[in-house]
């Protein structure tokens, strides 16, 4: 059982930082719609503390997310061949420009995707922010929370559209190569 | 009859801290959008104009998104810090603020959308 070193960094944006990032979204609806009712008064320090530490997760992970797809894996995606290739299997995005039938999925899905995912830790980055600096003090203040819940929302919109391109991408034009790892030898 | 209030109901914690006015958080809030609508309108001009997105190419094996994406955390992180100094000890009307805030994060979002790119760009 082997993966090439491409893949495994293809694993680690898509399937270790964006779709934890994804799975985290319904805790950070619920500590948002819990700030409506302040904090609990029996832990009220390390209930917040841990609120805190979820939402500055969320943010790092979609810091993570956007640095390890736009500066590790793009560059594989977008690397142009030598003159006269006729192999395009390690060049993905001349790949699927090389046939109309999956041109699209770079012209809009690629190209969609690569922008639209950067809009997520801006927001998250703002909402973990909201957070960490009025506390408890959300559940006076209506419109901060609204705000915090309409960002959080179109970040999980804009990861959704991002993660579901990358994984259509992925399948019709693997990022593929580099050294082999070996994860396990058959008898 | 009326329910007493809970023990659970009651919220030391949140009537104890001193109240941050709104201000910082506005500031959060208007910047993020600032940045969204930064971030549509670098890579509509990226792709729009080639020269542009030349120059915008700061990392080449990245391409344009490298410029596109850096300038726009660049503005979002001065707006953030400009504003957030402007209003850090005011209340703001912060339901104009959400507007603008959400106006700009849809014109951002509409600026990336490619189709709508094509259309702005008379393709």
């Amino acid at each position: 059982m082997e993966i090439t070193f491409r893949d495994a960094m293809t694993v680690m944006h898509g399937m270790g930082f964006g779709a934890l990032f994804m799975l985290a979204f319904s805790g950070a609806i619920a500590i948002i719609y819990a700030s409506a009712t302040g904090a609990p008064p029996d832990a009220p320090v390390r209930g917040r503390t841990l609120f805190r530490l979820y939402l500055l997760s969320m943010a790092g992970l979609s810091w993570l997310t956007v640095l390890s797809g736009s500066y590790l894996i793009y560059p594989w995606y977008r690397a142009t061949p030598p003159a006269g290739a006729t192999d395009l299997a390690a060049y993905p995005q001349h790949l699927l420009l090389s046939n109309p039938m999956t041109a699209g999925w770079h012209e809009l899905g690629m190209e969609w995707k690569e922008h639209i995912a950067w809009f997520t830790p801006i927001a998250m980055t703002m909402v973990a922010y909201i957070f960490i600096a009025y506390g408890p003090q959300l559940a006076r203040r209506r419109d901060l929370r609204r705000a915090a819940l309409g960002f959080t929302a179109v970040a999980f919109l804009a990861t959704a559209v991002a993660g579901t391109f990358g994984a259509f991408l992925n399948k019709e034009a693997p990022v593929h190569g580099g050294p082999e790892i070996v994860l396990l030898r058959g008898r | 009859m009326a329910r007493p209030k809970s023990i659970s109901r009651v919220r030391p914690v949140a009537e104890a801290a001193p109240a941050l006015p709104n201000g910082p958080g506005a500031a959060a809030i208007l910047a993020a959008g600032v940045g969204s609508l930064a971030l549509g309108l670098f890579a509509l001009a990226g792709d729009a104009w080639p020269a542009l997105g030349n120059a915008l190419s700061v990392w080449p094996p990245t391409g344009p998104l490298s410029g596109v994406t850096a300038a726009a955390v660049v503005v979002w992180l001065v707006a953030w810090a400009a504003l957030g100094r402007i209003w850090a000890r005011r209340e703001v009307n912060l339901r104009a603020v959400n507007l603008a805030a959400f106006a700009m994060l849809a014109a951002g979002l509409l600026l990336t959308f490619p189709p709508i790119m094509d259309l702005l760009e008379g393709r």
